[in-house]
């Protein structure tokens, strides 16, 4: 374990501090790529079986609720604006400020998260949860009610998945606001503030797609 | 330690205005509206690529202004460019697979 004298102070490796940020930042992202085709295989294989089952996945695509999905994507979109203010506060050294902004991106984080708990709740009371004896989509034939329940397996998956990611970002800026709140970081330390916010605004990007695949693409056919 | 970090303060860091990151914020959020609304117009097969466009360009501006992909390193950019190149290839390369099953007449396939 490093004290934290040592994990502000420039380890022995790098030449300079930018050069350590720099390989920091170039860690993230390596492990971000990585995260790329973690959920990329879900998003081919959501494709491919819409491709497969266009007429069932558009009736189960439109069953969601858009409302509700597109006011998410706008919670998370500014939960991104106060992560970046966050880190935008911790380069010019305003402690006091990125706890503010990381506290109101924690509220947003969680907004996000009860709406989707709602959401899938809803699932629930309209037996559109798959495995489930009493599943049934309305508008499918019964010997499409399993393509049907293909759907909303990757749709608990995916979604699954990405508030995964989501529980983890919060308890990554829970850890954020105590260390802040200890006087860990200053305008010469605050790469874990950056590292936490390419997360955070990864996460954002990964929802920025599920959105439009999973909410929107079959609005058009104007099933309901 | 002090003594040792102090040659290191030349503020290296790019930091936006707050003006930049509110004009992202806004066309994030109009971009938002805009994909949704245009959702519930038929425009056939390019419903999903305009869905997607609408996507790409969100993800994008998020990359290059919120995640900071203008200042980065050259390193870091080719390294993006590698992982987006990989993610090409799995889905190329999938759906050269399933699009080409029924071709041969493959028993089974």
């Amino acid at each position: 374990m490093h004290s934290e004298e040592q994990t502000l102070a420039l380890r022995e490796q790098f030449d300079t501090a930018a050069q350590q940020k720099d390989a920091s930042t170039l860690g993230m992202w390596i492990f971000l790529i990585t995260e790329v085709m973690f959920f990329g295989g879900m998003f081919l294989a959501y494709s491919i079986y819409r491709a497969k089952f266009p007429e069932v996945f558009a009736i189960a695509s439109t069953s969601l609720n858009v409302k509700i999905g597109a006011a998410n994507t706008l919670v998370l979109i500014c939960s991104s604006f106060t992560m970046v203010m966050a880190v935008r506060a911790s380069q010019l050294g305003k402690l006091r400020d990125i706890v503010w902004w990381l506290v109101a991106t924690l509220i947003l984080g969680f907004t996000f998260l009860a709406v989707k708990a709602f959401e899938w709740n809803e699932k629930f009371e309209l037996h559109h949860v798959p495995g489930m004896a009493n599943f049934h989509l309305n508008g499918v034939g019964a010997s499409m009610q399993g393509p049907a329940s293909i759907f909303f397996s990757l749709y608990f998956a995916m979604t699954g998945l990405h508030a995964l990611h989501m529980v983890v970002g919060v308890g990554i800026l829970t850890w954020l606001i105590i260390e802040t709140k200890r006087g860990k970081f200053s305008a010469v330390y605050m790469t874990p503030v950056d590292i936490a916010g390419l997360y955070w605004h990864f996460v954002d990007i990964v929802w920025i797609f599920l959105f439009p695949l999973l909410y929107l693409i079959d609005r058009h056919l104007n099933i309901q | 330690m002090q003594e040792h970090t102090e040659h290191h303060i030349e503020n290296h860091e790019h930091i936006d205005s707050v003006q930049t990151y509110l004009l992202v914020f806004l066309a994030l959020a109009v971009a938002t509206v805009v994909t949704t609304l245009v959702a519930y117009v038929d425009l056939g097969a390019f419903s999903v690529v305009v869905a997607l466009a609408i996507a790409i360009c969100k993800m994008l501006l998020v990359v290059m202004f919120f995640m900071h992909v203008r200042y980065s390193t050259t390193l870091t950019k080719l390294v993006l460019l590698g992982g987006v190149l990989w993610f090409f290839i799995l889905i190329g390369m999938t759906y050269t697979d399933f699009g080409s099953r029924t071709w041969m007449g493959v028993p089974g396939r």
